[in-house]
């Protein structure tokens, strides 16, 4: 076995409200490429701005060739030799190709930079890239997979023993792709350890040499990707080993057979593949896939967040054509997005103000809810969910992840709507909340409302759902009822291949 | 072909030709050495102030307090040269070091309490405008046997042309400051955070330091402007210089940079500094025009520019 480079022991990271690493380890060999995998929350990200020196650890050690460093900005770890590359290609787009390789380090003669030999330089550098470009244009002039390569050559020319790829594949046509995977496979050949972040399974199995996977801030385990079948995988990704998953027996509720929301081949370019759904008066539907496999596009599809392309929406029996979120909720329609702190709350708004934003929106603005109104539906609803606070005009960005979806929950509930969609609802919240919420969710589908679910979670799926529908690669795979609805079958309909 | 980055610049060096061309062939006498140097004599505290303040946009930021650091300066310098009876050359390493650490402070507000450069910098203009109030109301002269020295020096050059001390420490400071913006490290960084600041960090560059410097720098050359101005003036006034900071911005916009940072050459400010001259330049040969018109003017070829850059910036290529 070659040797470790890299070694993360029982890193801990804690911010307000979350513990978003427990104690997670990472080794990282010289000469590997070892995918980082985990679903949304996992903890991923975290792991890789702790190595890199975005954040700092609270706890425990990371060890760069048996030293162990400190690194307090991303100039720290590029210094010791971990470069990154992000999705999103972190270079200058003002500066010249050769600028943005050499920028900080240029070549100096006499204390100036000496330009002929920082383009010289960069062109001689690129060549080993396969890439013949102009070095002296801007890189805004080139397309984002040879933005990418640059970066990887920026990275690894900075004495990379370390480099961290991010998302890289994610704008990437399949041929940038296949260049990409020849150029790591060189860079493995020549001892550096990659590490490799992404959620498409297939280019896991394409050029990785180990896997190691998180979940929910913590690490399910360091695997070979030779001996790693998918499904197994898949299992790690979300959580249940297949053996343990035993006969778990659907909580389903008669549905009154009602149909409510009636989705026929709604479709998205490049976003989601015409798909079909339907919703009953008081069912619970289920949906599960990958990160990446469409669910969260579907439901913004449905609420009008995007625009469709395709497909028709009938609502209560009438065909509806949401052009934005405000025409979904006044029709009775909620949404409860999955990035809770970006898309949900308003941070510096109080608890009150938060509840009563979609009632406000439905009513309409010009009528206005008088303050004893406002504060009556939220101290109901304070109480009804439990929200643990002491008082309804606190802002909202005080409370606990779970406390904040218990408010965002009260929001629609308070616009007394006939379908919530939830995305996400249990992500980053501690275990105690999540049952509760899970609770709600059966109360609320028993008082008649009509859920549409999406979750990594098989094991919360299986407890709620009347009705599973699986998607991958943007696409509806299946749907699953009644005995179907178990773990084992999600997983397969999710890893078959 | 021409590469589009260098669009704007030429298009202001064109400009400028084109404006000393007409002058020339309009009135008798405007197209001389002497004219074109007396549009740096005449603007070189406002070359000096609008070089610091290339920095500072290059970078994404603003300076507003450029024109009340001048006035300070002056006011600081009369004090201590006429009321103190202190040499001027103890003086101004005074002013300039005293500059540079107001600027420096107002840059480590900037970056460490992520406030906006415009409000920091405003509340820097109001400090040393009102602080150069509070030392002295009224114009305080300069009597000093080095003051006639200095405005003294000078040489000919070709055309029997003057160049005098201001002309020389301006272009010095230009000079230093090209090659300070392209040829140095420090230079790459300030295009580096005007680009993205948060890609610039990741990539390992200094944030804190790179922008207090900046700032520093400018003030820096706010006081340096100072001391040059009080050798046209004569004297120390805390009502002077009202709006310099404004021009100096205008100078760096028709000079070709863009305001949100990141592109933009020091060459250009010089030039858009001296298209400004060149109308003022213009209107006090016409004889009848208000000076007035300098404004109209220059309001008109700034409205040109920022529409100009906003085409450069749809129509680049993807």
């Amino acid at each position: 076995m070659s040797q470790v480079v890299l070694q993360l022991q029982n890193i801990h990271k804690k911010f307000p409200g979350v513990h978003a690493l427990k104690g997670v380890n990472f080794t990282l060999r010289a000469g590997e490429i070892h995918a980082l995998l985990g679903e949304n929350g996992a903890g991923k990200s975290t792991l890789i701005k702790v190595m890199t020196g975005v954040y700092q650890r609270d706890d425990g050690d990371i060890l760069l060739n048996n030293q162990a460093i400190f690194p307090n900005n991303t100039g720290d770890a590029q210094a010791l030799g971990i470069s990154t590359v992000y999705q999103e290609v972190n270079l200058l787009p003002n500066l010249t190709v050769a600028q943005n390789i050499y920028l900080g380090r240029e070549p100096r003669r006499f204390g100036l930079i000496n330009w002929t030999k920082v383009n010289q330089d960069a062109a001689q550098l690129l060549k080993g890239y396969d890439l013949d470009i102009d070095v002296t244009q801007p890189l805004s002039s080139y397309s984002i997979a040879v933005q990418q390569l640059i970066a990887i050559a920026r990275g690894v020319d900075m004495s990379a023993k370390v480099l961290i790829l991010d998302e890289p594949t994610a704008s990437l046509d399949a041929d940038e792709v296949q260049t990409l995977f020849r150029i790591m496979r060189d860079l493995k050949a020549r001892g550096i350890g990659i590490v490799f972040v992404t959620h498409f399974l297939d280019q896991v199995y394409a050029v990785t040499d180990r896997i190691t996977i998180l979940r929910s801030a913590q690490l399910v385990g360091e695997f070979e990707t030779a001996t790693l079948s998918r499904a197994e995988l898949i299992g790690h990704m979300l959580g249940k080993e297949l053996a343990a998953l035993g006969e778990h027996k659907p909580q389903a509720h008669a549905t009154s057979g009602d149909a409510l929301l009636s989705v026929q081949a709604i479709s998205r370019q490049a976003t989601l593949s015409p798909t079909d759904i339907a919703v009953s008066k008081g069912e619970v539907v289920g949906l599960a896939g990958l990160l990446g496999s469409g669910r969260t596009e579907l439901c913004r599809l449905i609420f009008g967040v995007d625009k469709k392309h395709s497909g028709n929406v009938t609502f209560h029996g009438q065909p509806v054509n949401f052009s934005s979120p405000r025409d979904a909720i006044i029709a009775g329609m909620g949404l409860c997005p999955e990035d809770r702190k970006h898309d949900g709350i308003l941070g510096q708004l109080s608890i009150r103000e938060n509840i009563i934003l979609a009632r406000q929106v439905k009513q309409g603005w010009w009528k206005f809810i008088s303050r004893k109104e406002q504060e009556e539906i939220a101290n109901n609803f304070v109480k009804e969910l439990s929200v643990a606070t002491s008082d309804i005009e606190k802002p909202i960005e005080q409370l606990s992840g779970g406390n904040q979806q218990k408010v965002i929950l009260a929001r629609w509930l308070a616009a007394n709507p006939s379908l919530l969609i939830l995305d996400e609802p249990t992500r980053g919240i501690d275990i105690g909340a999540h049952a509760e919420i899970i609770r709600l969710i059966r109360k609320l589908c028993d008082q008649g409302l009509a859920l549409i679910v999406a979750s990594s979670e098989l094991e919360e799926l299986v407890a709620f759902s009347n009705k599973v529908v699986v998607l991958r690669d943007r696409q509806k795979v299946t749907e699953l009822t009644g005995d179907e609805i178990n773990p084992q079958r999600i997983m397969q309909a999710i890893a078959a291949h | 072909m021409l590469n589009r980055k260098f669009i704007p610049l030429t298009i202001t060096c064109c400009l400028f030709f084109l404006l000393f061309g007409i002058g020339s062939v309009q009135f008798e006498g405007f197209g001389s050495t002497q004219v074109f140097f007396n549009l740096f004599s005449d603007n070189a505290f406002l070359i000096i102030a609008a070089v610091g303040m290339t920095f500072v946009i290059l970078s994404g930021g603003i300076d507003l307090s450029v024109g009340a650091v001048i006035a300070l300066t002056g006011v600081v310098c009369s004090v201590l040269i006429s009321r103190y009876q202190l040499h001027p050359l103890i003086v101004f390493p005074i002013v300039l070091i005293g500059g540079t650490i107001f600027g420096a402070i107002m840059g480590a507000i900037i970056h460490y309490y992520k406030m906006q450069p415009f409000i920091v910098t405003l509340a820097g203009m109001f400090f040393a405008r009102g602080l150069a109030s509070v030392i002295s109301e009224e114009s305080i002269p300069i009597e000093h046997e080095f003051y006639n020295q200095v405005s003294a020096f000078g040489f000919e050059v070709l055309g029997g042309a003057w160049i005098g001390s201001s002309t020389i420490i301006c272009l010095v400071v230009l000079v230093i400051a090209i090659i300070t913006a392209h040829y140095t490290r420090f230079g790459g960084r300030v295009y580096a955070i005007g680009g993205d600041a948060n890609s610039a960090a990741l990539m390992g560059i200094p944030l804190a330091q790179t922008t207090i410097r900046i700032y520093a720098i400018s003030a820096f050359l706010a006081s340096l402007a100072g001391i040059v101005y009080s050798f046209y003036t004569f004297s120390g006034y805390s009502l002077a210089a009202v709006g310099v900071e404004l021009d100096a911005i205008a100078a760096v916009v028709i000079g070709g940079t863009l305001l949100t940072g990141g592109y933009g050459y020091m060459f250009g400010t010089l030039m858009g500094v001296l298209i400004m001259g060149v109308v003022q330049t213009y209107i006090s040969f016409d004889g009848t025009l208000s000076s007035w018109w300098t404004k109209i003017v220059i309001g008109l070829l700034l409205f040109c520019f920022i529409a100009l850059q906003q085409l450069l910036i749809k129509t680049t290529p993807r």
